[in-house]
């Protein structure tokens, strides 16, 4: 019995909050490492167009709810995430066309590209500030749970509970179905193929007669709707707060770096990785350890919560150390 | 006389502001294996990029089957039946072979598969491996799925610079065997290429190229059988 509420503790606090992390991280990696892999460049702004078109997507859920339309018990939000993608990649068209195509065109180093997209954030950032402000925001409406917590413990007649909130399976379900999408597209399209090859070796993509702007546009396109999702569902489960979005810019960074710049499994995998030891590090184990028979006086937590940043930290600098391609071999521009 | 199906004449250009080609003339005729030879820097990769729009030229003029081509930029003369197989770097490594091939016919709008086929019949050895990532394969084994992903566009004139840079000699042998194959098709061939002698015995013209333009040309044979050309070139 013991063991039993040990494993469903374990469920509860780390592994179902880590894995809906890790997911939420993964989208995010994903957009990242697209960019990278095609456009050559860290995306410092990824992080700010997750809270931009999170904001975005808010903006149309309010507009939803005015009119009188829901989902039941989803979120409203899913119904306004394909407006807000839409509408945030129009954005994200114009900053390429206004910023970084000028450098493209002239050919410029990665790093000049990544200052340029610093630059691009700090307008982002802004521009999302004045357009919701700088609260905290929820905008989960419909159920909150699948599972409660009172529900479990009357099911199983355990003493631990287990939650399972509406929010981290839907954040299960979208990111498992936005992957299978893109590892389809990447695999299977035409399209898909053009933009690998573009990535691969831009001058024979050239040659081969792929049109190198169009490739261009969809990789824009597609790590937008992947950080939108991202940001949307992390806001959904957590809350919405334009800061935060800035600030999950490193584990996001850390996990498409861990899996290997460039390498689309390599993100989702990093994501995960990123997120679990972010989890497992500042999560009291006293619970747990107690199930199993180790009774401690002290709290059993490695590193308090406010610097779990500092997880995603070491993580990189200890694969940069002994990996610096990544654990899926990616890519050094 | 009927005019050569390429015909580049009185090349004159460079990269920078000295011209590195002087008055080069290249011409191949339908299935003719052309082959371009020259000391270190004489603008024989130069030359070959030229004609297909790599480089712009001050003078002189490219025409492909009558049509002048001179103004075209390399993609456009892809689609006039151009196709070329640049040094380094001419596969896309984290692709499968099919994948490599298929985009070698991305501009082609209609059934390559039979393309691919035949690609396929003439190197059996990448044929086997189709599913497998085109930069995990040997360098003999990467050449040919360079020299397949060019023959998807269904070229007329197939350009080839240094198809045998760092392969071996058996598996050079077996790659000239393949591009007289090719030659045989009616597909005209343009290559540059440092195993001089060997390109020279599969060659039905030769350039030897000096300093941006045309030192001798003559038969693959010819140019073989001259004692000047054989002391200056290929090494007595």
């Amino acid at each position: 019995m013991d063991f039993l509420n040990a494993i469903v503790a374990l469920l509860n606090f780390v592994v179902i909050p880590a894995a809906a992390y890790g997911a939420q991280l993964a989208l995010g990696a994903l957009g990242v490492t697209l960019i990278y892999g095609i456009l050559r460049f860290s995306n410092f702004a990824h992080g700010d167009t997750m809270a931009f078109g999170t904001a975005l997507v808010i903006i149309v859920t309010w507009g939803l709810q005015a009119l009188g339309i829901s989902l039941g018990p989803l979120p409203t939000a899913l119904l306004a995430l394909p407006i807000g993608i839409a509408l945030c990649s129009a954005f994200v068209l114009g900053t390429d066309r206004v910023v970084y195509r000028f450098y493209r065109k002239k050919k410029s180093e990665p790093i000049i590209l990544v200052m340029a997209s610093v630059g691009v954030m700090f307008v982002m950032n802004g521009v999302t500030r004045l357009l919701i402000g700088v609260d905290e925001i929820r905008f989960d409406d419909g159920a909150r749970f699948l599972i409660a917590v009172q529900d479990f413990k009357t099911w199983t007649g355990l003493n631990e509970g287990l939650a399972l909130r509406v929010s981290q399976v839907i954040t299960f379900v979208v990111t498992a179905l936005a992957c299978w999408a893109l590892f389809r597209f990447l695999n299977r399209s035409r399209a898909g193929k053009a933009m690998r090859a573009y990535a691969d070796n831009e001058d024979l993509a050239l040659l081969s007669g792929i049109d190198p702007e169009r490739v261009v546009r969809l990789t824009w396109i597609i790590a937008t709707a992947l950080a939108v999702t991202a940001g949307t569902l992390y806001g959904l489960d957590k809350s919405f707060k334009a800061f935060n979005y800035f600030q999950i810019l490193l584990p996001i960074f850390a996990a498409a770096i861990v899996g290997g710049l460039g390498n689309p499994l390599g993100a989702v995998a990093g994501g995960f990785i990123v997120a679990f030891s972010e989890v497992a590090v500042t999560y009291p184990w006293k619970k747990v350890a107690a199930y199993l028979g180790f009774q401690s006086d002290g709290l059993l937590q490695l590193l308090s919560t406010e610097y779990k940043f500092a997880v995603s930290f070491v993580i990189l600098i200890i694969v940069l150390l002994f990996r610096p391609t990544g654990l899926f071999r990616g890519k050094a521009y | 006389m009927s005019q050569p199906y390429l015909s580049a004449t009185a090349m004159r250009g460079g990269y920078g502001k000295a011209d590195i080609l002087n008055g080069c003339t290249l011409t191949v005729d339908q299935g003719q294996i052309a082959v371009i030879v020259g000391p270190n820097g004489a603008g024989k990769s130069t030359a070959m990029k030229a004609v297909f729009g790599m480089l712009n030229l001050r003078e002189g003029a490219v025409t492909l089957g009558g049509e002048d081509i001179t103004r075209l930029t390399p993609q456009e003369r892809v689609h006039k039946g151009m196709g070329f197989v640049p040094q380094t770097h001419n596969i896309f490594p984290t692709m499968t072979v099919e994948e490599n091939l298929e985009m070698g016919a991305y501009i082609r709008g209609d059934d390559y598969r039979e393309t691919m086929e035949q690609v396929y019949h003439l190197f059996p050895a990448v044929a086997d491996k189709r599913r497998q990532n085109a930069g995990e394969l040997s360098g003999g084994q990467r050449q040919q799925v360079a020299v397949g992903r060019a023959l998807m566009t269904k070229p007329r004139l197939l350009m080839l610079d240094e198809p045998t840079a760092g392969v071996s000699p058996i598996v050079m042998d077996e790659l000239f065997d393949r591009i007289i194959e090719v030659a045989r098709t009616g597909i005209s061939i343009l290559m540059v290429e440092q195993n001089a002698r060997q390109a020279l015995e599969i060659a039905d013209i030769g350039y030897v190229l000096v300093q941006g333009a045309n030192r001798y040309t003559d038969s693959g044979k010819a140019l073989m059988a001259d004692p000047e050309v054989r002391r200056t070139f290929l090494g007595g």
